[in-house]
């Protein structure tokens, strides 16, 4: 299992901050899990679409789709940032 | 090492400088900025916001932009003081502070570090304007900024 969170406008559009999901089988990667994200309906479609400003951290650091993932990680979701 | 802390409290920008140096003899420079929520943004006036932020990563990721900032100018001590929650216009949001023997060090990584934070420590805005509340979008300008340190 990994834990999934997500923050800002990603996490009202896809209406949950929080969830755990078991790792898809195979080589596990940041770009495996978008895939299995992605195919629950639309909403995840278009709001993980590659093309999408989002950006992914993994166990707190930035991460990319090809960033491996092991059980117990860690997997944020989120807007390109705004602070300051 | 780095103070950093992320808090919904005010700070009291004297104090904390004061601190920075804390007696020492050898600060020969202390440079520091404060940014403020303004009443407009976008052509939208703005009666308030709140920032949201990612608890653990968000002090990680400014750790790092201090310990980024000692590595690259010869600095005695960082200081980044972040809010988070329902902020109003004149609030004051974030004050970075850099103590060093020479005022050019201190200049340049304060910017850096403010530079650094506005890409990549992991907060969100969300205005209240006229029309309802609306996410602040990134801006461009933000990773410009901070690609000048590459």
């Amino acid at each position: 299992m990994v834990t999934l969170l997500y923050f800002a406008s990603l996490r009202e559009r896809l209406g949950r901050s929080r969830e755990e999901v078991p790792l898809p089988s195979g080589t596990a990667t940041v770009a495996s899990l978008l895939e299995h994200l992605r195919a629950r309906d639309e909403r995840w479609t278009e709001a993980l679409a590659p093309g999408k400003a989002w950006r992914v951290a993994v166990n707190q650091r930035m991460a990319d789709p090809a960033t491996p993932l092991k059980p117990g990680d860690e997997v944020a979701f989120f807007p390109p940032v705004t602070g300051g | 090492m780095p103070i950093v802390r992320v808090q919904t409290e005010d700070f009291d920008t004297g104090r904390e400088l004061e601190a920075l140096t804390g007696g020492r003899k050898d600060v020969g420079a202390v440079a520091s900025f404060v940014g403020l929520v303004r009443d407009a943004n976008d052509g939208s006036p703005i009666a308030g916001m709140t920032l949201e932020h990612y608890p653990g990563m968000t002090e990680k990721a400014l750790e790092e932009i201090c310990r980024e900032a000692h590595s690259r100018w010869d600095l005695l001590d960082t200081l980044v003081i972040h809010r988070v929650g329902a902020l109003v216009p004149g609030d004051r949001i974030v004050l970075v502070g850099v103590s060093s023997g020479h005022r050019g060090e201190a200049f340049a990584a304060c910017e850096f570090i403010m530079d650094y934070l506005k890409t990549r420590a992991p907060f969100w805005k969300r205005e209240e304007t006229p029309q309802g509340p609306r996410w602040v979008e990134a801006r461009g300008s933000d990773d410009a900024a901070a690609d000048r340190w590459r």
